[in-house]
């Protein structure tokens, strides 16, 4: 467990209300949602593209494809720990060629990930436009990547670590703050 | 290790061991001259002056060991062992005597050939060596060897064996049992009916089952040693029976013996002391004919040699090149060495378990096999007249064995890497100290040969 | 999961479901346009093959290709003559050439064992067949096929029974299947001659029957054996004929299985004596979704023992 302070960043309302601007900030670049799908990166992505896809589908009254992308197999750090258990990747049955994909990420951090997740995309079809969601953007990139959609910006040192938590999956939403150096495990640190 | 207890006195033919316990019973001074035994007196009285002294306070003197049962591959397979190099690592293991195997190449079923090894033994003058003569000609079970040829050799054969095969043939079995009586030789089985252990592997049991390896079931030596012992009640001839490895076997002996059969055994070593579970880690250093039993054979084996049903602990000293033996399992050679781990391996497994003390040990490596291979001046008591065939040992010594330091030109140890209690210090055969501190003494061709056969 | 892939008796239940789940994410490879991924590019898989096996080869060549690696294919006819210098030679030429695993079939139970512990090669070493001993992954693929059809695709095959049928003496995919089996809590069966049992068998975590009739109302899978004719002539049954009549599976016992039971087979058949025809071309043989499923499964394998650094001891992931 961290033993440094933790502050909250985003409450579960504050999560609501970002959710729904990123909703409408999508819907306005793309003119509607014709030929969106939303694909969550794995873990946390997942459930937070289908309360992306389902708002949309609120205020636009179409069905938004959405579904889920395992990176795993992409990663660039694979050989530095033992091999990680699969999660699991499902598109739409529609596919992704031609068609703006979404991806979902909850934090964006070095960018690897979502280097990993465009390499991933490119083997699974050719989609038209590959724009990136985002729930929190922490900086410090390693890699040109920059998000389209962002939540909340925000500033961090190395030494803090960023948690995300998500309704599905950890039973509440919240992210936080810790002061203390960054551990492998945890919920949404994304490398 | 042991201070060096040797001081020699330069061209002195006169030995005292200063206070040996012997047998582990008495202190004693014992003083040699020449190959014989001139004096055995209480600690403290001999005059020392011209003699090589052996320090000997806590050892225990033993009459030289007599192994029933080595293998020292000459002629033919030198690239394992050669006669030179294998009595070496007899006598570092306490050795005065050895019975050399028939199956060399080419076989030892003349006198020609048994003449050859027996005076090789000599001119490397470390031990003893009687070679055994072949039953068969080629070992092929077909035809009776010259057995009275080798009988009446130079060699003066009296064991003889088809070792490495077994006499499946009753008939053949029969006439070997009978022929023998004439020159008082003794038939030495090896136990394994060949139909019901064609290409096995390891002891059948719930192991071989689960590693895939085929078994070599106790019945197919146990059966043998029953029609075995049967014919030689029948035909009244002496029976031996080698490398006894089963539970049922020992039985059989048994109760062959309270019948009147005139039937001895002997057990390896490493049957007293390793199990079949070895075989799990597939490595071929456990391979071995017959092959490691289970924990119930083992004891069976220890309690038999502890009552006298096995008469004597023979070695089965087996070499085998390194390309024999690191390879995958089936392809592996059988065979284990034995000769300088032996007296270890029984003290661990019978003189430390409280099985056998020391004139028990003295009785089964030393008195019984030199009664049964009819191996005069070897396996006599340790008085004035006899000959100087001794072995000293430290009982309290542990080492360890490291295969690229025994004398023997294989490697082929199961016990590499391993703690054995009891070492043997110093081993006098004919009077010449042969092994000094447990390292071997090179000797001079003359001194050999003045030391007579 | 270790570094090597011996036996299918090393897998604790964590360890097999973990290359169960991983192999059904990783068969979704096989209906992309691009059938690859990139995970190990750049590592060196050799399949030393002692004993041919084109089936199985193949379906390791796929699944390493398919995961980007290098596949080298070493086809040695070892012979026990050679001794040494079929094994140990050769694992040393594979050492110099950079094999980051070596996928070994060979005639000698425990070459594998020989190969992972003689510390001539650094690879990780998978069976992939051992004379009579092993062979993991094809418990594992059977293993996968069973939980497809039986369970979901999910979890482990607690209370499901599997009766196995033929040679067991001589089978290393049973000794694999038995245990594998058992760790995923399935209840199996062999049915056999007790000529083709081996000694011990009656402490084995399963049941026997000399009867093949008796199980088969009640099981939930037949897996049925390769029997070779020849064992006749060492007297392990009387004639091919009679064999098949007491132990092979026709269309007659094929109707005393419930509804929903399948019928494996590791493949070769032999038709006419462990198998009908009919009963191996029927609705109910998955035979050929084994083959398929022997892809991802291998492709699971390859990729948890050189995905990542191998781990320290057990099954944990983080």
């Amino acid at each position: 467990m961290s033993s440094g302070r933790t502050r909250t960043v985003l409450e579960a309302s504050d999560i609501d209300r970002v959710l729904t601007r990123i909703s409408h900030e999508i819907t306005e670049r793309a003119k509607g949602a014709s030929d969106l799908v939303v694909l969550g990166i794995q873990t946390r992505g997942v459930p937070l593209a289908q309360r992306i896809a389902r708002r949309i589908e609120e205020f636009e009254g179409q069905h938004v494809p959405v579904g889920a992308l395992d990176i795993t197999m992409y990663r660039d750090d694979l050989r530095l720990r033992p091999a990680r258990p699969l999660e699991s990747t499902q598109l739409p049955d529609m596919g992704i060629d031609g068609r703006t994909v979404v991806l979902v990420d909850d934090v964006l951090f070095s960018g690897r990930t979502v280097r990993a997740a465009l390499d991933a995309l490119g083997e699974l079809g050719r989609p038209r436009i590959v724009r990136l969601a985002v729930l929190v953007d922490r900086g410090h990139r390693q890699l040109p990547i920059r998000a389209d959609y962002v939540g909340k910006n925000l500033p961090t040192s190395m030494e803090e670590s960023v948690r995300v938590r998500v309704r599905e999956i950890d039973g509440e939403d919240l992210v936080t703050l810790t002061k203390s150096p960054p551990k492998p495990v945890g919920g949404g640190d994304a490398a | 290790m042991s201070d060096l207890r040797t001081s020699a006195h330069a061209g002195s033919k006169r030995t005292v061991i200063r206070n040996a316990k012997l047998l582990g019973n008495d202190l004693a001074d014992v003083v040699i001259e020449g190959p014989v035994i001139v004096g055995v007196e209480l600690p403290g009285l001999t005059d020392v002056t011209d003699a090589t002294v052996i320090e000997a306070d806590g050892l225990i003197l033993l009459p030289g060991f007599v192994d029933l049962h080595t293998h020292l591959r000459e002629p033919g397979r030198e690239d394992a062992e050669t006669v030179e190099s294998g009595t070496r690592a007899a006598a570092l293991g306490g050795f005065t005597a050895v019975h050399a195997m028939a199956n060399t190449d080419p076989v030892a079923d003349t006198a020609g050939v048994v003449e050859q090894v027996w005076r090789l033994g000599r001119e490397a003058g470390w031990c003893e060596v009687r070679p055994v003569g072949a039953v068969t000609t080629g070992l092929a079970g077909k035809q009776l060897a010259e057995l009275g040829a080798m009988a009446d050799s130079a060699a003066q054969v009296r064991v003889f064996s088809d070792d490495g095969k077994c006499v499946d043939d009753a008939v053949m079995m029969r006439r070997a049992l009978e022929y023998v009586k004439a020159f008082d030789g003794v038939i030495a089985q090896h136990a394994q009916e060949p139909r019901l252990t064609e290409g096995a592997q390891m002891n059948e049991g719930a192991l071989s089952g689960i590693l895939g390896l085929r078994g070599w079931p106790a019945v197919a030596e146990e059966a043998i040693i029953a029609r075995d012992v049967l014919l030689a009640e029948h035909v009244g001839s002496r029976l031996h029976v080698c490398h006894v490895s089963t539970a049922g076997s020992v039985e059989l002996i048994r109760w062959a013996k309270a019948k009147g059969v005139d039937v001895t055994a002997e057990v390896t070593p490493h049957h007293l002391l390793l199990t079949d579970d070895l075989a799990a880690s597939y490595d071929p250093h456990f391979k071995v004919n017959p092959p490691l039993r289970s924990a119930a054979d083992v004891a069976a084996l220890r309690q038999g040699l502890a009552d006298g049903t096995i008469d004597a602990v023979a070695t089965d000293h087996a070499p085998h090149p390194v390309e024999d033996k690191e390879c995958e399992w089936s392809a592996a050679a059988f065979g284990m060495l034995g000769l300088e781990t032996a007296f270890s391996v029984v003290v661990e497994s019978m003189v430390n378990t409280g099985l056998l003390d020391w004139e028990g040990v003295a009785d089964r490596m030393s008195w019984r096999p030199a009664a049964i291979g009819l191996v005069a001046g070897q396996g006599r008591p340790i008085e004035v007249g006899e000959p100087a065939n001794l072995t000293l040992v430290d009982p309290n010594a542990t080492w360890t064995v490291r295969a690229s330091e025994l004398a023997s030109r294989s490697r082929n140890t199961p016990y590499r890497e391993r703690q054995l209690p009891g070492r043997v210090i110093s081993t006098i055969f004919r009077g010449r100290v042969v092994v000094t501190d447990s390292q071997a003494v090179e000797q001079s061709d003359e001194l050999v040969r003045s030391s007579g056969a | 999961m270790n570094k090597h892939l011996l036996s299918a008796g090393d897998l604790s239940h964590e360890d097999a479901l973990l290359i169960l789940d991983t192999a059904a994410q990783l068969a979704r490879v096989a209906d992309r346009p691009v059938k690859k991924l990139p995970t190990l590019r750049g590592r060196t898989v050799v399949n030393l093959f002692f004993e041919d096996s084109t089936r199985t080869r193949i379906s390791f060549e796929a699944a390493a290709k398919r995961l980007s690696a290098d596949v080298i294919n070493f086809s040695a006819k070892g012979s026990s003559v050679s001794k040494g210098e079929s094994l140990k030679d050769t694992a040393l030429t594979l050492e110099a050439m950079g094999a980051d695993a070596v996928v070994v079939r060979h005639g000698s139970s425990g070459a594998p064992h020989r190969l992972a512990s003689a510390g001539w090669i650094n690879a990780s070493v998978v069976n992939a067949g051992d004379g009579t001993h092993e062979h993991p992954t094809q418990a594992l693929l059977d293993a996968f096929t069973l939980r497809e059809k039986l369970a979901n695709g999910q979890g482990d095959l607690a209370g499901k029974n599997v009766t196995i049928v033929g040679d067991v003496l001589h089978s290393r995919v049973a000794r694999s299947n038995v245990l594998l089996l058992d760790t995923l809590n399935a209840n199996v069966t062999l049915v056999a001659p007790p000529t083709l049992l081996p000694v011990g068998v009656q402490d084995w975590p399963c049941s026997i029957s000399y009867d093949l009739d008796a199980p088969l109302g009640d099981c939930d899978a037949v897996m049925m054996l390769r029997v070779q004719g020849e064992r006749m002539n060492d007297s392990y049954f009387p004639t091919a004929r009679e064999y098949s009549r007491r132990y092979g599976l026709d269309t007659r016992r094929m109707s005393l299985l419930p509804e929903h039971s399948i019928i494996m087979h590791p493949g070769p058949m032999n038709r006419g004596m462990e198998i009908t025809a009919d009963v191996a071309d029927s609705k109910r043989s998955v035979i050929v979704e084994q083959v398929a499923n022997g892809v991802s499964v291998r492709m699971a394998v390859l990729y948890l023992l050189l995905g990542g650094i191998p781990e320290e001891g057990g099954a944990t992931n983080e």
